[in-house]
């Protein structure tokens, strides 16, 4: 079975500094995998070269059959990531954030809708502007945005930060049935029981190079 | 499991020149040239009836206008090279950014010497007919275009910025000198301009020309060194910031 | 999804944003208003103003532009939506095509009251026979202006320190708009004595513009916003 994301020798720089210094990693369909590791150790790197946002310096990247030292932007658009930020509009409420992304990838009005009451903004969030939202009501309407996204491989970086323990336990359910589905998730976290809990399998990043 | 780093150029630390024999006979003509040209530009040639010696500023007018030119043309040429070569060398980006400082330089000193030019024969240090606002405009542009290339990341990412910004700076260009010159029809002045000059100040004006153009690709081929020297050592800043970075991880 | 599809997404939610923030019309608009104020402190002589309001209208356009583009990828770079479009593999020419339209609307809207504001404070006459020139400048400069500003806005948004770039970038690319622009509408006014035949080959070099800068940004626009 050809892997989801296959990296080998992976080196990437920013500003100069070289974020990952020759990462390997193999990450299989249907795995849930947590990376592990420091503050700087270059996490955030590995998951945004993967959502093809970050150029490959040196060495071989796959990503679902695109190799991303070619091609760079064949592989978006099947892949999901939510990073520090949260990537939404301010002034818009979050039911149209929500439409609004859940639009580029052709999605209807259930499959919305749905993504919506998965994360529990169906209620009285739905038409409240995400400038008056709490960062954990925040949180939640990106991954609902990720959701109706229905991307084949799904990156996360730090997603539990900042959610109460109703919304954990939802992305949590979200997860696994993401995995369940066909999916792929790599999460990022320093939460170390739950992800540990979730996660199918646990690799090291240190240094810009990932350990099993 | 970890490669090994590829060797880049360089490495050897040894301070290298940029001259090879070709540069060293080529600015040797271009000592010649300049030589020549002084000596025909302010003595040999004769005194305009009109403009006395003010005359002599065309000698380097002309030729650095004519290589401001020049180096925006070739800018464009070597920023559409690297975008369509498959390979993407980035030496067509160096190029590209060598010969754009040099034409910012030389575009300045056309300007100035323009307007001297102009003050003498007319009194006036600037009109806005459609050449000098043209050769103005292209001067800001440049200095737009070097601030983009200095925007950082990888090599390859201002390669491709800046080639891009390249081209719409050629797309530019016409529309700009047809909006100025359907705007401001050349004046009476402009027409008396380059009337008359006799065979030896014809001359003179060739000389120039030749020994600017000399001078530009004498330039061009040390900058574009240079260049390639500094992106080298970049490289190699990146081999040993990667051997810390690992060095880190296996203090771990 | 196709291109054109995307751009109407875009824009609509260019759109629907300007609708809640109300940014423009609230910060926008007054400050056009008050360099059109700014121009006949500096001026202050009414013949002149009255006979260089054409310029002046789209002078402050320009300047006001500068600040409608910032804001409009500031939406965009506020909270990493830039980088979620790249990623969700929104073809950047349909985002490069729908912020146009939303930049173009904006600025249609400035425009108009820029043009009111010139009738107002500088007297300017409109012919009636210039009304025909004088909608097809508008339309034509303004969609020239609002490729023009998504390309390069495109390029300063992101890393900071960018912003000020902008306007160096922009500003030389916009001076044949400003030159057409302008004569344009000095002959659809009648100043000076222009009359409308004299306007429309300038019609023609602006509608040249926004089609090079149209297919350009297009082509160009998703090299611009890579990071």
């Amino acid at each position: 079975m050809e892997p989801v994301v296959h990296l080998a020798g992976v080196v990437a720089v920013l500003g100069g500094f070289p974020v990952l210094a020759g990462a390997d990693l193999r990450v299989e369909r249907g795995e849930i995998l947590l990376l592990r590791g420091p503050n700087g150790a270059g996490k955030t790197s590995l998951l945004r070269l993967c959502a093809g946002l970050l150029p490959v310096e040196r060495g071989d990247a796959t990503v679902l059959g695109c190799d991303l030292a070619a091609d760079r932007t064949a592989v978006r658009n099947r892949v999901g990531l939510l990073g520090h930020a949260n990537g939404l509009y301010a002034d818009l409420s979050v039911a149209d954030n929500v439409a609004f992304w859940g639009a580029t990838v052709g999605a209807s009005a259930e499959e919305v809708a749905a993504s919506l009451d998965r994360m529990g903004l169906s209620g009285r969030l739905a038409p409240v502007p995400v400038s008056r939202l709490s960062a954990g009501q925040r949180r939640r309407t990106a991954l609902a945005c990720l959701v109706a996204r229905r991307a084949e491989l799904w990156l996360l970086d730090e997603p539990h930060a900042g959610l109460d323990a109703a919304g954990r336990d939802d992305l949590d359910a979200t997860l696994r049935d993401a995995a369940a589905a066909g999916a792929t998730v790599m999460v990022a976290s320093h939460e170390l029981e739950r992800a540990g809990a979730l996660a199918t399998r646990v690799v090291e990043i240190v240094g810009g190079q990932v350990r099993e | 499991m970890t490669p090994t780093p590829t060797p880049s150029p360089g490495r050897t630390a040894v301070a290298r020149p940029t001259g090879t024999r070709f540069t060293r006979v080529l600015g040797a003509a271009v000592i010649l040239g300049m030589a020549w040209l002084v000596l025909f530009g302010l003595f040999l040639s004769p005194n305009d009836e009109k403009q006395k010696a003010g005359v002599r500023i065309l000698y380097i007018h002309v030729p650095t206008a004519w290589l401001a030119y020049l180096a925006f043309i070739v800018t464009g040429i070597s920023s559409a090279a690297y975008l369509v070569k498959r390979t993407r060398s980035l030496t067509w980006d160096r190029i590209a950014g060598a010969s754009a400082e040099i034409g910012v330089l030389f575009m300045g000193i056309t300007l100035v010497t323009g307007s001297l030019w102009g003050r003498i024969s007319w009194g006036i240090f600037w009109t806005w007919d459609s050449r000098l606002t043209t050769t103005a405009f292209l001067f800001v542009t440049y200095i737009g275009y070097l601030a983009v290339r200095n925007l950082g990341g990888t090599h390859q990412q201002r390669a491709r910025r800046s080639a891009i910004i390249a081209l719409l700076a050629v797309l530019e260009v016409p529309l700009v000198h047809f909006s100025v010159k359907w705007w401001r029809p050349l004046h009476q002045q402009e027409s008396v301009a380059e009337g008359k000059l006799s065979g030896l100040m014809l001359f003179s004006l060739f000389v120039g020309l030749i020994a600017f153009t000399l001078l530009y690709v004498w330039l061009l081929l040390h900058r574009q060194r240079v260049l390639a020297m500094e992106d080298a050592l970049d490289d190699q800043g990146l081999d040993v910031a990667l051997a810390e970075r690992r060095a880190e991880g296996a203090q771990v | 999804m196709s291109t054109w599809r995307i751009a109407r997404l875009i824009a609509a939610k260019d759109l629907r944003i300007e609708l809640r923030s109300r940014v423009v019309t609230n910060q926008v608009l007054p400050f056009a208003a008050l360099v059109m104020v700014m121009f006949a402190f500096a001026l202050d002589n009414d013949a002149v103003l009255t006979r260089v309001a054409p310029g002046l209208v789209w002078l402050a356009t320009m300047f006001s532009m500068l600040v409608l583009v910032q804001r409009t990828f500031a939406v965009e770079s506020a909270d990493g939506a830039l980088d979620a479009l790249q990623v969700a593999g929104v073809r950047p020419g349909g985002i490069f095509l729908g912020k146009s339209l939303a930049l173009a609307v904006e600025l249609a809207v400035l425009e108009v009251v820029l043009l009111i504001a010139a009738v107002v404070l500088y007297q300017a006459d409109v012919a009636g026979s210039g009304v025909v020139l004088l909608v097809a400048t508008f339309v034509a400069a303004t969609t020239g202006l609002a490729f023009v500003g998504t390309l390069y806005g495109g390029l300063a948004a992101g890393a900071k320190g960018r912003e000020t770039l902008l306007p160096l970038l922009m500003l030389p690319v916009v001076a044949p708009v400003l030159i057409g622009a302008t004569r344009a509408t000095e002959a659809a006014f009648g100043t000076n004595g222009a009359t409308s035949s004299e306007g429309w080959p300038w019609v023609g070099l602006l509608v040249l513009f926004a089609a090079l800068f149209g297919l350009g940004g297009t082509l160009a626009f998703g090299s611009l916003i890579d990071e």
